[in-house]
């Protein structure tokens, strides 16, 4: 048994053990779990991916004479002003004005709310334009200005999902090409995406979130930030496989860090063609090693986690819940899953390898000791089951 | 007899010469194999032409010696389609779209993504399903 408070002491000194989600198993079947538990401080997982429900705060400062911004853009992609005078949130699935959207479908989307917030980490200059109308406290009624993320009082990047827990496998049982979130899918179950870094995924190496609540302290982008709640959709209370590992989607985080610590190539702006815009994202979480269980947990395999394989021609958009099958992440990985004995090529949204590298770079962070943990000041429901939203008559 | 050795290039046209047929003088004057895998006259007039030419070394010189009187700039590493590998992020979802595998998984480990430059065909179907467009077209 540890506490955080050990844990830390052992960071601060330089001498935590420190190992990725993807090295933990083996390190443990060669020196056991008792131990690998005594020695073991902090398992590092990670994930990058597309992550629609991104966004952030910004706030401008006062320009002179002041204005209360009542509709904005930022390089023409519109932001949310139903906040105080110069504060706006940008969502990162926002398409810029005049995207001509799937009027000539299949769309491209090629620019918006998620290309936005990489170009502000990346330090580009870029365009405000805003309309108000006009108060005697806020007399101005339009401005026009160019700005970089350092003229901004306040940058800080507010997701109410991220990290969910485990994701579908899409495919499309139709005779024609599908558009999706989960990338293009061919006819006739021609391939499958899916969208999680598996074994390295944060929440699958902390499926009961015994460590991973509000209040955990997180690497985004590089950032250090924090869980501030349970995220939009969390589900705890879904199907688990024997091990524990949620059979779907289940939980999720909402998580906020300063974007102007970020680093570029962990944020990137996403065009999903006939979608639309999205953003991915690079997030590490270390797990402390509290005891044996929390450590045999994070010693998940691939092959342990299953993921549900969804029709988005039918089932999905129609909302049956029907799944096909179950497949693991070992047979994701391999480049081909076998669904109703059709064999079927498999492509990911998911980047491992970015994963991997974020899981190495906090690992270094915390071994250096300029990374320690927190311990949640709340824990995520395990519970919980997501409602649907029902179609109902207006009350008489 | 000299052996024959195969050349992916690209040409570019700064003013398209539409009106005269450059493959059909390649083939019957010089003993080309071409294979043309993409061709384009912008709207600018201007042409790109990629394609393979097989053929003995002095054959292709002297062919593109040709094709040179057309004011035509030969790139011979024949890129119509660039892959910035310092922006994929290799998340892998062009793997399934690329009918060649010249976009392939090359450690399974790590699942870094990695082109083959000379497995290309110039389908485009990289450029159309990359969510970072790191998969570029030329033209």
């Amino acid at each position: 048994m540890k506490t955080y408070e050990q844990i830390n002491d052992r960071i601060e000194s330089g001498k935590a053990v420190v190992l990725t989600a993807d090295e933990i198993m083996d390190y443990v079947d060669k020196k056991g779990l008792a131990a690998a538990a005594e020695e073991v401080d902090v398992v590092t997982t990670a994930t990058f991916g597309p992550m629609c429900s991104s966004g952030c705060v910004l706030n401008f400062g006062h320009s002179k004479p002041k204005i209360r911004m009542s509709e904005a853009w930022i390089q023409d992609v519109l932001v949310y002003t139903g906040l105080a005078a110069v504060d706006v949130y940008l969502g990162a699935t926002q398409l810029r004005h005049n995207d001509p959207a799937n009027m000539d479908y299949p769309g491209e989307f090629r620019y918006g709310g998620g290309h936005v917030m990489e170009d502000l980490i990346a330090g580009k200059t870029l365009q405000l334009f805003a309309l108000s109308y006009g108060t005697d406290c806020y007399p101005l009624r339009e401005i026009r200005t160019y700005f970089t993320i350092d003229d901004l009082n306040q940058a800080i990047m507010l997701n109410p999902r991220n990290c969910y827990q485990n994701y579908n496998v899409a495919v499309n049982g139709s005779d024609k090409t599908i558009y999706t979130y989960m990338g293009t899918l061919e006819p006739n179950r021609k391939n499958a995406n899916y969208c999680s870094a598996g074994q390295l995924s944060p929440l699958l190496n902390d499926p009961y979130y015994e460590t991973i609540g509000v209040g955990t302290k997180v690497w985004m982008a590089g950032a250090t930030g924090h869980v501030y709640a349970e995220g939009t959709q969390h589900a705890g209370g879904g199907d688990r496989t024997p091990g524990g590992i949620p059979k779907g989607g289940s939980g999720t985080l909402a998580l906020t860090a300063d974007m102007k610590q970020m680093r570029r190539e962990f944020v990137r702006g996403a065009s999903f063609r006939g979608y639309g815009v999205s953003f991915s994202l690079g997030v590490g979480i270390p797990i402390p090693i509290l005891n044996e269980g929390v450590l045999k947990r994070t010693c998940v395999r691939d092959r342990d986690i299953l993921a549900p394989v969804v029709d988005y021609s039918d089932d999905y958009p129609q909302n049956t819940g029907k799944v096909l099958c179950h497949v693991n992440y070992e047979q994701l990985r391999s480049g081909q899953i076998e669904v109703e004995g059709q064999d079927i090529a498999v492509g990911s949204l998911s980047s491992y390898h970015k994963a991997l590298e974020i899981a190495n770079l906090l690992a270094d962070e915390i071994r250096r000791g300029d990374f320690n943990l927190a311990e949640p000041i709340q824990y995520l429901a395990k519970d919980t089951k997501m409602k649907p939203l029902l179609v109902k008559e207006k009350p008489k | 007899m000299s052996q024959t050795v195969r050349k992916k290039l690209m040409l570019f046209f700064p003013r398209c010469e539409c009106e005269k047929p450059i493959i059909y003088h390649l083939v019957k004057d010089h003993n080309l194999i071409v294979n043309v895998y993409r061709a384009k006259v912008t709207p600018e007039e201007e042409g790109y032409l990629v394609l393979d030419v097989t053929g003995t070394e002095g054959d292709i010189e002297a062919g593109m010696d040709f094709v040179k009187t057309f004011n035509v700039t030969i790139n011979y590493t024949g890129k119509g389609v660039t892959w910035d590998d310092d922006e994929c992020t290799h998340c892998g979802h062009c793997i399934t779209h690329c009918p060649t595998g010249a976009l392939h998984i090359a450690d399974e480990a790590t699942r870094e993504v990695a082109y083959d430059e000379s497995k290309c065909i110039e389908c485009l179907a990289c450029t159309r399903v990359c969510p970072f467009s790191v998969c570029v077209s030329a033209f």
